[in-house]
Parts: structure tokens; sequence; C-alpha cells
């Protein structure tokens, strides 16, 4: 699992072939190049951004700049499935707090942890649109509607062992 | 691999063979795959299909992946027609009886039925949810496969751009929106034919046309809903828009935290490639154009016109100080108009049935219909759309079946963390983008969310600012630090520890912010909390010693 990686074993050749799909472009769109390769390694490796950055030719602050100002990039190892709670409006008003609650709970970590094996990484989203079945999580891209702390436990635990 | 059209008459030959094609005598299931899929659309769907297949009634019954069919409350939905049932709350193992019941003989299953006071209503028909609705921009939704572009061919689609394309000149075009009354549906309400006027003007070798879907407000689902359920219709309006500005690339935002979305517009996107809707010499008539996906990263500030072009550029998301406006220098610091998915997708209502007939909708300052995400505590959560000029009350109570487990309404939250809450004095206000704006809040991208007499409306401001605070960019100091000193005000009153002068003060702080901010979000970040002082000050004092 490419999570538990540690930077010896990193593979950097594999970030190459990545950027060479964009810079051929008009346009070499560094915020892709991040997405494809946090698709690629499960985060962002710092050994695979020196890479980008020698290849791309971008200063490596400007890198680390882009990466923190938007939440979906991770400069650590994630968990294999990201748990999103929405704390969208209409999950707030209809209990979310509970939901997470239970989350931090059963799975022992706060909002961006990842679990001591490397399981879940539990984040919160500000609206992930469906709104009707509030309160919602995804899991992967799978949505869940309708929790309730205990749905919420009985969903998290056919993850566990997959 | 569907084939090239090369002129208008290829269009219309491939009309009639796709109505052709779906004109049949079968019975037609939709099952909602979209936001139904939380509550187990996909298995209702593989159980249809296998079932269909084992009892041999391939010939008989069709089952068909559809968009939001709007009454998400009873999700997973579907419709049987003939002869026009709506089933919720479906589940794999009631599968078989409805095909042997409803299907077959034609008998309704009553628990599966919306109900309104206890009297069960099968037939879409006669569902108030949905005969007091105005579906122009929903028409397909929910009622074609949004992956096959047969069904959008067969429902007229893309006949507004061919019109476009072959009857109109690029300045008719622009007069014709200008002439609409159509304005920017993602909240600022600007005339659209206007601001494509700008971008027809200004002097470019290349010039870009935009989507903005990168629907950030928590609470709205309505862009999600037409690009999961209509996504045609989508690139349709940006090839029209296009074509009038004499862009020739596209690019659509969106929300990385829309996967359905992005899977079904990649879908449209490939096959408008194919019919050569997209691409070089689009249908015969020498116009160039292509469109790409962008996927955002998380970070709702993008969601405002500079910022996202920052964005589209690969860089942090930042605003920047306009003007010079994105019309004059936009991405990579050329001519750029930004719509909203909702805005694009009404130009080929207009293009094809004209702007007279579009004006007879809606109210003078506001023609045409408006989607609504109707969440919180109301019965029928899901996805409206009504006239322009319709009011709460309508919204709310007739379409929304009202509060559930018989409380009070209280107020309706539009506009997200941009807006404000409108309380039950003002229920019977008809809704357009003026009208809302005088009672402090505004109609934004389209998130109405009801809130009963339980909910504490000084922890629902404190709960926007906490939002804003966090989605601030940090660029200009009167967001960053506003955001955070009025949330810190708000966190102590609503953990009890309120102090003498907080109201005072929390407004004076929302002024400034509001005044000295430099992009939207920071000017519109008080909102929640000027509306909640203005309705809801006894709440306040009451927190107050």
């Amino acid at each position: 699992m490419e999570g538990k990686e540690s930077s010896k074993e990193i593979d950097i050749s594999r970030v190459r072939g990545i950027v060479s799909k964009f810079t051929d472009r008009d346009d070499p769109n560094l915020i892709s190049v991040l997405q494809n390769t946090q698709d690629e390694y499960g985060y962002l490796p710092k050994p695979v951004l020196k890479e980008i950055s020698n290849l791309m030719d971008i200063p490596l602050t400007r890198i680390f700049g882009v990466i923190t100002f938007y939440s979906q990039f991770a400069l650590e190892p994630r968990g294999k499935h990201a748990v999103k709670v929405c704390s969208g409006t209409a999950c707030h008003v209809k209990g979310a707090e509970d939901v997470k609650q239970k989350l931090r709970d059963e799975l022992q970590v706060r909002e961006g942890g990842t679990t001591a094996d490397y399981q879940f990484t539990l984040e919160t989203v500000a609206c992930i649109g469906t709104c009707f079945l509030a309160p919602v999580m995804m899991i992967d891209e799978r949505y869940y509607g309708k929790l309730t702390a205990e749905k919420t436990s009985e969903i998290v635990g056919t993850y566990t062992n997959k | 691999m569907l084939k090239r059209l090369i002129s208008n008459n290829d269009l219309l030959a491939m009309k009639r063979a796709c109505e052709e094609k779906l004109k049949s005598d079968k019975v037609r299931v939709y099952v909602c795959m979209t936001g139904c899929r939380a509550l187990g659309a996909e298995e209702v769907y593989g159980e249809f299909q296998q079932q269909v297949k084992m009892q041999g009634l391939e010939d008989r019954v069709e089952v068909v992946e559809t968009g939001c069919q709007g009454l998400c409350a009873r999700a997973p939905v579907m419709t049987i027609d003939p002869p026009g049932i709506f089933y919720g709350r479906v589940t794999v193992d009631i599968v078989p009886e409805i095909i042997s019941s409803t299907i077959l003989k034609g008998e309704v299953i009553n628990k599966l039925c919306y109900a309104e006071a206890g009297k069960k209503i099968p037939h879409v028909k006669d569902i108030p949810f949905y005969n007091k609705q105005q579906k122009l921009i929903l028409r397909n939704c929910g009622v074609i496969d949004p992956n096959n572009v047969e069904h959008y061919i067969a429902n007229n689609g893309y006949e507004g751009l061919a019109k476009a394309l072959f009857n109109l000149q690029p300045e008719e075009i622009i007069k014709e929106i200008e002439n609409s009354g159509l304005r920017g549906r993602g909240g600022g309400g600007f005339p659209t034919g206007t601001k494509w006027g700008f971008v027809r003007q200004a002097k470019s070798d290349i010039k870009y046309v935009v989507c903005n879907a990168d629907e950030g407000d928590p609470g709205a689902f309505m862009d999600r809903a037409i690009l999961e359920g209509d996504p045609h219709s989508v690139v349709e309006g940006m090839i029209t828009a296009a074509f009038a500005m004499g862009a020739n690339k596209g690019f659509v935002y969106v929300r990385a935290e829309y996967p359905i979305a992005i899977d079904h517009l990649e879908c449209a996107i490939n096959q408008a490639r194919q019919l050569n809707l997209l691409g070089d010499n689009i249908l015969g008539s020498g116009f160039n154009f292509d469109l790409e996906i962008k996927k955002g990263a998380g970070a709702f500030v993008c969601g405002e016109e500079t910022a996202l072009i920052a964005s589209i550029e690969g860089k942090r998301g930042m605003p920047r100080p306009r003007p010079p406006f994105p019309a004059i220098s936009g991405l990579w610091k050329k001519p750029t108009n930004i719509n909203n998915v909702e805005t694009f997708a009404n130009v080929p209502l207009i293009m094809q049935h004209g702007s007279d007939w579009y004006k007879q909708f809606g109210t003078k300052n506001g023609a045409g219909t408006k989607i609504f995400a109707l969440a919180g505590n109301v019965k029928n959560t899901g996805l409206v759309e009504v006239p322009m000029g319709t009011t709460l009350r309508e919204i709310v109570f007739d379409i929304g079946g009202g509060i559930p487990g018989r409380r009070q309404f209280k107020a309706a939250q539009m506009g997200g963390p941009s807006g404000g809450c409108v309380p039950t004095e003002h229920l019977d206000l008809p809704i357009d983008y003026e009208s809302v704006k005088e009672v402090g809040a505004i109609m934004g991208s389209g998130g109405l969310i009801v809130m009963d007499e339980k909910t504490s409306m000084v922890e629902i401001a404190r709960y926007f600012m906490e939002f804003v605070q966090e989605e601030s960019c940090g660029k200009c100091g009167p967001c960053r630090i506003g955001t955070k000193r009025m949330l810190e005000v708000l966190t102590r009153l609503v953990g009890g520890n309120g102090c003498k002068g907080d109201v005072e003060a929390l407004t004076e702080m929302a002024h400034v912010t509001k005044n000295a901010s430099l992009c939207g979000l920071g000017q519109t970040a008080p909102n929640p909390v000027l509306s909640t002082i203005r309705f809801f000050l006894k709440e306040f004092e009451e927190l107050i010693p």
C-alpha cells in the first residue's frame, strides 16, 4: 500500500511520466500535476515534489504554497479509505456533530488524522451536495446518507477489513 | 462510436432517428442513479435489470438510469411510465413485487407511494411537489439517461445551438440573451447578455469561456444535479456562448467532491466530440471550440471569479482586485467570460424558443425560473424549480410539504454563508434578486435551508462564521481578521459567556469587514450575522447577562 512507503522506498520515476504528460501542453498546470501525483502515490512525498520542482522549473516554495492552499492535498501518507464527513448547513442542522463524534471515537483520530493502521483518514468537507439526505458522509467515492451514530459505525465496520 | 455530424441536416436526421429509436410501447422504469446512490439506488437498478432479464421481459420493460428526480427525501426513487407512477424508498427486496404487480398488472403498491396528510398519491401528475413546479431547466433531469446523447438529441438537444450557428449572427445571439432578461444564477445576478457583450467587444485573438461549477455553498446542490442529470445542456450553452463571443476554448471548473458530475460531464464532452459538436468546424459551420474539465482542489474561495482564474492557471486560488474585469483580462490575461452551470443551462432554451417566450416566466426584474436546493427541517427535501417571483411560502409549504414533526417554521436560510435568514413575517415575499436583498438575504445560488423553532439562530450565525473564517484565503486583512474576531465573539456567546456590548461589537466589525474586504467572500461573510441580529436580536439578548 502506497501510504506506508518510507521516503527511502519511494519510486520517483513514476512522477516523471505524470509531469511529461502535462509539460507537452500549452499550460503545464501545476495543480493537475499535483492531483495526478497524489492519485499515484496516495499523498505528496517530499522527494517526488523535489522532482516536480526540477522537471517543471518551479521553486519548491511555490509548490508548497499551492499544496497548502488547497484542502485536497496531503503531505503525509493517508489511510487506505478516505472518510469525508459533511459539515454543510443541512447536515449541521440535522446532527452531523453526532456522526463526527462517533467517527472520532470509533477510529480514534481527530479530523485530518489517519488511523495507526493506515486504514482510514478522517476528514470533514464543507458540503458534498447531498443535503437532502443529511447528515451524510462519503467513504472514498461512495455516498452514505441519513446517518445516525449507530448506522455510521455499522458502515465503517464494513470497511475495516477491506 | 457515434457518427460525425457535418451539417444542420445531419443533426435533424439524427434527431429523427433518435426519436424513432426511443419510440416504443415498452414500460420504462426510470431509476435515479445520482443522489439516490447514497441510499442504495445502484443495487435497486441492478436488481431491476437482472429481474427483467431473468423473467424474459426485455421487450416489454426498459430500465433507464437517470439523474435527480427531485423528491430526494424519498430516496431511492423511481418512476414507472406508463402510467406515471412515482415510488420512493425502494429496496432490492421489493423489486420483484414492483414488476409483478405494478408493471405487469398495473396495481399500485401503497407503501411505496408519496403520501400527504395520510393520503397516498401514486401518480406524478397529482403530487403537489411536482405539479406546483415549473421545470424548464430540469425538464430532462430524471427523465433522460444523462450518459446517452441520443436521449438529449431526441428531446430537442443541440437545436438551439444549430439555430445560433446557422440562423443568427453572434451580435444577434447576444441581443437575444440580453432581451431574455437572463441574469447570472450563481448569486451575483448580473445580466448575462451584457457580460457576453463585454467579451465580444474585447479585442483579442484568444478568448475563453469558463463554467463555474465550483458549487461550494454548503446547502447547495443545483449545479451538481444539472451536471449529473443533463450535462449536455451545459455543454450546449457553453458552445453557444463561445460562438457569440468568438472564443475557441472553454473550461469547466468542477469541485472534486462531485465525482458523479465529473464522470457524466466527461462522458458528455466525449460524445459531443465524436458528434462534431465540439472540435473543429462544428456541424460544418466553420466554428471551432473545445472544452476541458478542471478539477478543483478544495477551496471555497475559488468560486470567486478571479480566484477561480488563478486556480485554473495552477496557482493558489487567491482573488485579485477588479478592475480589470475578467471580460477584459481574465484567464492568462485574455478576455474571459465566466458563468455558472445553471446560467449556461438556460441558454439552449432561449435559443430554441426565443427571448420573448422565455420572458413569460418569472418577474420583470428576474426572468425565467430558479432552481432551489431545499434542505433542512422540511418534509420534501430535494430539488425544486419554480418561476422567479414564487413566494417562500409556496416553496416551503406547498412544494416542500411544510415542517416535519408538528414543529413551527422559524426561518429559511438563503444564499449560504453569503446570505441571510428570512423569518416567518416574510414568508409571502415573492422571491427574485431584489426582493430577497431587501430583507437582508441574497438569492445566492439557490441553497434554501429551512430551520424550525428548535434551531438556535445565533448558533447558525456562528456556524457560518466558522465556515467563512476557515475558507478566508488570508490575502486581505479585513476578511482574515474580521471573520476571526467575529467568530470569537459568536463562539463566546453560544458557549454561554456573552458580554455586554457584544451585539454592538459584532455589528461594527460586520460593517468594516463588509466594506473593506477585497472580494465577494469577505464582503458578504458578515451577512448571516447581520441578518440574524436584524430578525432575531432577542436570541442574542438572551445570551447576554
